[in-house]
């Protein structure tokens, strides 16, 4: 093939995605930039360019600063946790463990089902005086607790649901590096007379770092991008305590219909993404090479 | 590990702990199946005799049209990963194998996906299906999520390992580049599609907040959807019903799950090595 035959070629082949891409992922991209210097045109007025009037209005936005607040809280309550969680499942059914097959799947069952079904089973768990967690807390001698009706204990019961559901998801990672790493390294450690524990420290977990810098990006992306169970469980309530940026943004732009404005609010869950995307550049890409 | 002998103690405190963890993860499961298949008086009343019943899988199926969910959600799935497999594929031949200019302006640009997801995009994108008038079909749920910026890149990987001799001894039989890629590219990438094929089905069949957006009839509704809508509604909140609505609505994938165990775990590590 000569070389313009072989241009046209690829691009033809590259033509249906990069169409739907474009469709889909950059044109929304900028469009919605774009429509967030615009007002949200009603019945008898059309949209007008109002420069940073939305931007002016989110900065002076209780709700919206809450719900970033809400996130970011979220984000490190459910983060640390859940990678924590998930590498001492990994080396748990990594070692020849009574029914080891048998824990692997307990741990990794939540990952495959919908959230939206997981908050459902989740939402009767925590239901005030009839659910499964009221009935143990009783028995304990505890009084009553609405958990997800009380301000200040909505979130973190929101994150509980969060750290179950990933920690299998992400087990799975550090069991795939597990199970890669030589077993000579541990024998000569354990000639060396080092202690499990300082191999663990020196050895092992530095040879995962790979796969956490792996698992934090995307928990970090899950963070921001999973509010499934927020629409079940809470509805952002109560008073807003568990009101997350996604969450915001749907509730803004198809419950009050203010489009302008949650172009805006999105505007700012892209800049967020973009530095992650930076930091995934710069601190993952660097060590992996793909080519 | 097992150069390491591990005193008696500390392998039962580790075995302890690792069991009452996996006990505790199954918690919410088995206390959903335990509401499911009993009458709502024992939903919370663990007696070990309880009678065991369906009634309340029958009243949820009665109640709502979930087997029109179902299709919905079949179709969808299979509509999502029949387009996938198509773009995916003959995008990520023309980055492993071709060189053009724009070539990496171009793979960044489908790399944006990532972290720009269609999930985040739901504003814009609602926008643009109002405008295309398409709005509240099930191939609205699917379009944006059809060119996978994941499946080409993890495709693009496997297509670099296959051998150059492979394909240029295709060309000298006088194959075609589209040829070659069905006759040596496809089959050897198999895995690969499987554990893409398997990652793709199971998101899709999940996915809530955009269907929940776009969609607005029973007729389009995937199951996810139509579970919201079922238990939101008020029920008189029989958790029962609701249980039971919840596993049926998890049940086929659930199933798959424990009959392909191996392959979904496979699956995903290969997913995720990226």
């Amino acid at each position: 093939m000569t070389r313009t035959r072989e241009w046209v070629y690829a691009w033809l082949l590259l033509l249906p995605a990069a169409t739907l891409l474009a469709l889909f992922t950059h044109y929304p991209a900028i469009a919605n930039l774009w429509h967030s210097f615009l007002s949200t045109p009603k019945a008898a007025r059309p949209a007008k360019f109002i420069g940073l009037e939305n931007y002016h209005a989110l900065v002076d936005d209780p709700i919206f600063w809450q719900a970033l607040t809400n996130n970011l809280w979220y984000a490190l309550g459910t983060i640390p946790l859940s990678i924590g969680i998930a590498l001492a499942m990994a080396l748990w059914v990594n070692r020849r463990l009574p029914g080891r097959g048998f824990l692997r799947l307990a741990y990794f069952t939540p990952t495959v089902l919908p959230m939206i079904a997981v908050a459902n089973i989740w939402l009767f768990f925590y239901t005030p005086g009839y659910g499964l967690l009221e009935q143990i807390t009783h028995a304990l001698g505890f009084g009553s607790h609405n958990w997800l009706g009380s301000p200040s204990t909505a979130l973190p019961a929101l994150m509980v649901v969060t750290i179950w559901k990933e920690s299998g998801f992400f087990m799975i990672f550090y069991l795939a590096a597990l199970q890669s790493m030589s077993p000579h390294l541990a024998e000569a450690a354990a000639i060396e007379g080092a202690s499990r524990a300082y191999f663990f420290r020196r050895v092992t977990f530095p040879l995962l770092m790979p796969t956490t810098l792996f698992v934090l990006v995307n928990a970090v992306i899950n963070a921001f991008r999973l509010v499934d169970h927020i629409v079940v469980m809470t509805r952002g309530g109560p008073d807003n305590a568990t009101s997350l940026l996604l969450y915001y943004i749907y509730e803004i732009g198809f419950r009050f219909w203010d489009s302008s404005y949650a172009a805006a609010l999105t505007m700012v869950l892209l800049v967020l993404l973009g530095a992650v995307a930076l930091f995934q550049f710069f601190f993952l890409e660097r060590r992996t090479h793909y080519q | 590990m097992n150069a390491y002998a591990i005193s008696p103690l500390a392998r039962g405190l580790e075995t302890f702990g690792a069991w009452a963890l996996g006990l505790l993860w199954l918690l919410p499961l088995a206390y959903a199946c335990w509401t499911a298949f009993h009458p709502s008086a024992y939903s919370t009343n663990f007696t070990l005799t309880a009678p065991l019943t369906l009634a309340n899988f029958v009243k949820a199926w009665q109640a709502a049209p979930f087997a029109r969910y179902f299709v919905n959600t079949v179709i969808l799935v299979t509509m999502v990963l029949a387009a996938q497999l198509v773009l995916v594929t003959l995008a990520a031949y023309a980055f492993a194998r071709f060189d053009f200019p724009g070539r990496n302006v171009a793979f960044a640009l489908v790399l944006v996906q990532l972290m720009v997801m269609p999930d985040v995009l739901i504003v814009e994108n609602y926008r643009t299906m109002t405008q295309l008038g398409i709005k509240d079909t099930i191939l609205s749920i699917g379009l944006p999520y059809m060119a996978s910026a994941f499946g080409i890149f993890l495709l693009r990987q496997t297509f670099k390992t296959v051998p150059r001799e492979l394909d240029e001894a295709a060309r000298v039989e006088g194959c075609s580049p589209l040829q070659t890629l069905w006759k040596v590219y496809v089959p050897l990438a198999k895995p690969t599609y499987i554990a893409y094929a398997l990652v793709s089905i199971s998101y899709h069949w999940n996915n809530f907040l955009w269907p929940l957006i776009i969609t607005n009839s029973v007729e389009s509704r995937p199951v996810t959807v139509g579970l919201q809508v079922f238990s939101a509604t008020d029920q008189g909140i029989d958790w029962s019903i609701i249980s039971a609505a919840t596993l049926m609505t998890t049940g086929p994938l659930l199933i798959a799950f424990l009959l392909f165990q191996r392959q979904f775990v496979q699956s995903f590590i290969r997913a995720g090595i990226r």
